[in-house]
């Protein structure tokens, strides 16, 4: 966290392509000012996402997950937030065995014309983990499992 | 891997909040990262013109250009490293325009967090493979669905082109709300008159199927090669041998059926013909009010028709068809009126909408076009507007403006003195919007010639007094509080999204706003592209519009349809799944949660196999999550990718 400014904490955002970060993207058309703290990583659905990666960005250091999709029934591919809405809410149940506070992770839905919502969001998810403060560090995680590359 | 960083100021857009050049410093100690510079435009020709010498001068195998959202401009720089040599998968965009330099005005954070988003961006490159597209075939057929104005225009043309069009509507003749509407502003044309002949030209061309009566029930397939299913509904009419003559309305006796063409205004048969113009000019039996539906007994129409077209027993058939593109054109509806309480709409027989007085006014109307109040039959002398029901009002849900009402407020007024010329208009508005060709001119004549009172300010209640309804509200150019008395009270109803919008754009898998217009591909540059290939938006479903607005997005959805259509073969984006055969245990988790049925089981040397159809696959990545091997990875999206960026950024 080379680049990590003092005030700041680490918040990593998962987004669909097609609403969410169309809608982050509307908010900054808009010039909606939102917290700096939140780094997104695009990606094509929120079907998309293993919760292995919310588990990992949180066991490695990360403050704060936010992941947001598409509104249910308004999914690009049809039926991939549906997926995404089951993995999503048995995965935080399960944080709170890991040693993480639940209130670390959320998901939401953000259509690409919400640009105020994502602004909302966004500004309240970030007070949320500052209110937590910075999550407790585990160690050297990825020392003891090691990121095994696969050649895919 | 040779990376170059390209990362952009987009003039002060970027460079204002954000230290550009500490970026490109920075992102010269990311791993891998042989160039990085900062330029003014990356997008702009000379910008573009760098990235292609830095490529062939360093020797670069991957490029990341950090500027704006990847929704704008990342397949402008594919091409540009493309144009270079590379593959044009050898690229990431970080977004630091949108997502850094737009929201925040710290000039330290934003910087740092444009190293950030750089740096994910390489991490990601540093992982990705060259992709090479595959062609497929296209069905060079369209689905236009919904027969309004743009409808039909994107129809029309679509059909000029030689292109074969399968028009689908909903009710029993195409024309839409346009139909319905009397005259047209600013040139107080005749509707009818000016979109008769298009109708029928619908009718008549050889290239265009229309199945009216119709709804779509589902949509399968992908961009060149839909299938679609549509389902007919019962008209209790085959016709096929119905000649459209109407004998079957004169002897009809169940006269007291809703008449929806009118608006509701008053009755007509249960079996009907909606009007004069209608294409296809056929009856259809209403089966809430026919005898035979709700008394089981009267063959009065099946026993007059002359060619024995009446089929009670008729139930909804299914046909499916094959298209390659699909224009959605399913119009608006009007705000329920009923809404404002306080205005009486639906409760008071004489405060109509904008739409039923549209009826009254007509020739084809149920008054003949001779202007009467729905309550008593007489002719109002005083009419009184009031503008904005439902438009740019939050307290109903309809913060945005409606567009037209202002101008078909005016031509209405106008209208109304032409019709009963010792008529008195007043119009509530809170401000007039003209803009457009003669527009405001228009609004200026119904004014000045036509004396039409506007009176700036909402009306807060109306009620009964006597035979006439009192109108109260303010004045707020005189500040004062009016009270008026009117004959008849039209609301200028606002436009909201069709009926069943939500629902269609759910099986276009589009996307709709929440009101349940459709969204477009862009605001600006991309107005009638969906982010759906092959699926194409016209008229007011997009947003409220007005006629030569509809008409000009029809004829611009043709025209985007017959560029595609130009090409024999499309290229299927390569982002898709890619299945591991050696990791692959067969368990068919990926074939059940696809939802496009792109993966099937294949038998791979006496074991089952996941295998991805490769036209098919839309890339959503749906697979990659649920596989429990790893072995189906969406290319371009790889779990190793994608960790690659949670620990670019997650170092404990």
């Amino acid at each position: 966290m080379s680049a990590l400014n003092q005030n700041e904490l680490r918040i990593i955002g998962f987004l669909c392509n097609w609403c969410s970060y169309g809608g982050a993207d509307t908010a900054g058309v808009g010039r909606f000012s939102q917290p700096t703290d939140l780094r997104i990583i695009r990606v094509p659905c929120s079907g998309r996402i293993n919760p292995l990666f919310i588990g990992r960005a949180l066991l490695n250091g990360a403050d704060g997950v936010l992941v947001s999709g598409c509104h249910p029934r308004d999914c690009h591919y049809a039926e991939g937030n549906f997926y995404a809405r089951r993995r999503l809410e048995m995965f935080q149940r399960l944080l709170s065995t890991m040693g993480i506070d639940p209130k670390r992770f959320e998901y939401t839905w953000v259509s690409a014309s919400e640009g105020q919502r994502w602004q909302t969001v966004v500004t309240k998810f970030t007070e949320q983990i500052h209110e937590l403060g910075p999550a407790p560090r585990f160690g050297a995680f990825q020392d003891q499992n090691p990121v095994v590359e696969t050649k895919c | 891997m040779k990376i170059g960083v390209f990362v952009c100021h987009c003039g002060s857009n970027i460079a204002g909040t954000v230290d550009t050049a500490r970026v490109a410093k920075a992102a010269m100690e990311f791993p891998e990262v042989t160039f990085a510079s900062d330029t003014m435009y990356a997008c702009s020709e000379p910008g573009q013109d760098a990235i292609v010498e830095a490529i062939r001068e360093k020797g670069l195998d991957g490029v990341v250009v950090a500027s704006c959202t990847p929704r704008m401009h990342e397949p402008t720089f594919r091409r540009t490293v493309e144009r270079a040599g590379l593959n044009r998968y050898m690229f990431e965009m970080a977004n630091i325009r949108e997502h850094v330099s737009w929201i925040g005005k710290d000039m330290e954070a934003n910087t740092n967090k444009a190293i950030d988003l750089t740096r994910i961006a390489a991490e990601k490159l540093r992982r990705n493979q060259p992709l090479h597209p595959k062609q497929f075939e296209i069905n060079k057929r369209v689905l236009v669905v919904g027969g309004g104005v743009a409808g039909i225009q994107a129809a029309l043309d679509c059909a000029d082109g030689d292109r074969e069009v399968v028009l689908v509507e909903k009710s029993s003749t195409i024309g839409g709300k346009m139909a319905k509407l009397d005259k047209t502003f600013p040139t107080v044309d005749c509707s009818s008159c000016i979109l008769g002949p298009k109708m029928v030209d619908v009718a008549q061309h050889p290239k265009i199927t229309l199945y009216a009566m119709s709804e779509v029930e589902e949509i399968g397939g992908y961009v060149g090669n839909f299938e679609v299913k549509i389902r007919k509904k019962p008209a209790y009419v085959n016709w096929d041998l119905c000649t459209g003559c109407g004998l079957c309305m004169e002897k009809c006796p169940a006269k007291k059926s809703t008449d929806y063409f009118n608006e509701r205004l008053g009755k007509t048969t249960a079996i009907n013909i909606p009007f004069p113009q209608a294409i296809p000019k056929k009856a259809v039996i209403d089966p809430d009010f026919c005898r035979k539906f709700t008394k089981g007994k009267c063959d009065v129409c099946a026993k007059l028709c002359p060619t024995k077209a009446v089929d009670f027993e008729q139930q909804e058939e299914f046909v499916t068809e094959q298209v390659g593109a699909i224009v959605a054109a399913t119009g608006y509806d009007v705000f329920d009126i009923s809404k404002y309480g306080e205005y009486g709409g639906g409760r008071l027989p004489d405060v109509i909408t904008s739409l039923q007085y549209e009826r009254l006014l007509s020739a084809s109307g149920p008054t003949g076009g001779h202007v009467k109040r729905p309550s008593d039959g007489r002719e109002p002398k005083t009419v009184v507007f009031v503008q904005c029901v439902g438009s740019r009002d939050k307290s109903v849900g309809r913060p945005y403006c409606s567009g037209f009402c202002c101008m078909y407020t005016a031509k209405q007024a106008i209208l109304t003195k032409d019709h009963i010329p010792d008529s008195d208009s007043y119009v509530f508005y809170m401000d007039i919007r003209a803009p457009g060709k003669m527009y405001d001119e228009f609004t200026r004549r119904a004014m000045e010639e036509y004396g039409t009172q506007y009176v700036r300010g909402r009306v807060s209640m109306i009620y009964p007094k006597g035979d006439k309804y009192v109108v109260r509200g303010a004045d707020t150019l005189l500040g004062t509080q009016v009270e008026m008395e009117a004959d008849l009270v039209v609301l200028a109803a606002g436009a909201e999204a069709a009926v069943g919008a939500p629902q269609l754009a759910e099986k276009l898998r589009i996307s709709y706003d929440t009101y349940g217009f459709y969204m477009e591909s862009h605001p600006k540059l991309r107005p009638v592209e969906t982010n759906t290939a092959g699926v194409y938006l016209a008229g007011a479903c997009q947003g409220p519009k007005d006629i030569p607005a509809s008409v000009a997005q029809g004829s611009a959805a043709a025209s985007k349809v017959l560029a595609m259509f130009a090409k024999d073969k499309l290229e299927n984006d390569p982002v898709i799944s890619m299945v591991d055969i050696n990791r692959c245990i067969g368990c068919g988790k990926c074939i059940q949660v696809c939802p496009f049925g792109a993966v099937k089981e294949v038998d791979f040397r006496g074991q089952p196999k996941a295998e991805v159809i490769e036209t098919v696959c839309q890339g959503c990545g749906i697979c990659t999550a649920t596989c429990p091997q790893g072995a189906i990875q969406l290319s371009h999206f790889t779990d190793n990718q994608i960790l690659a960026e949670v620990n670019a950024l997650c170092q404990p």
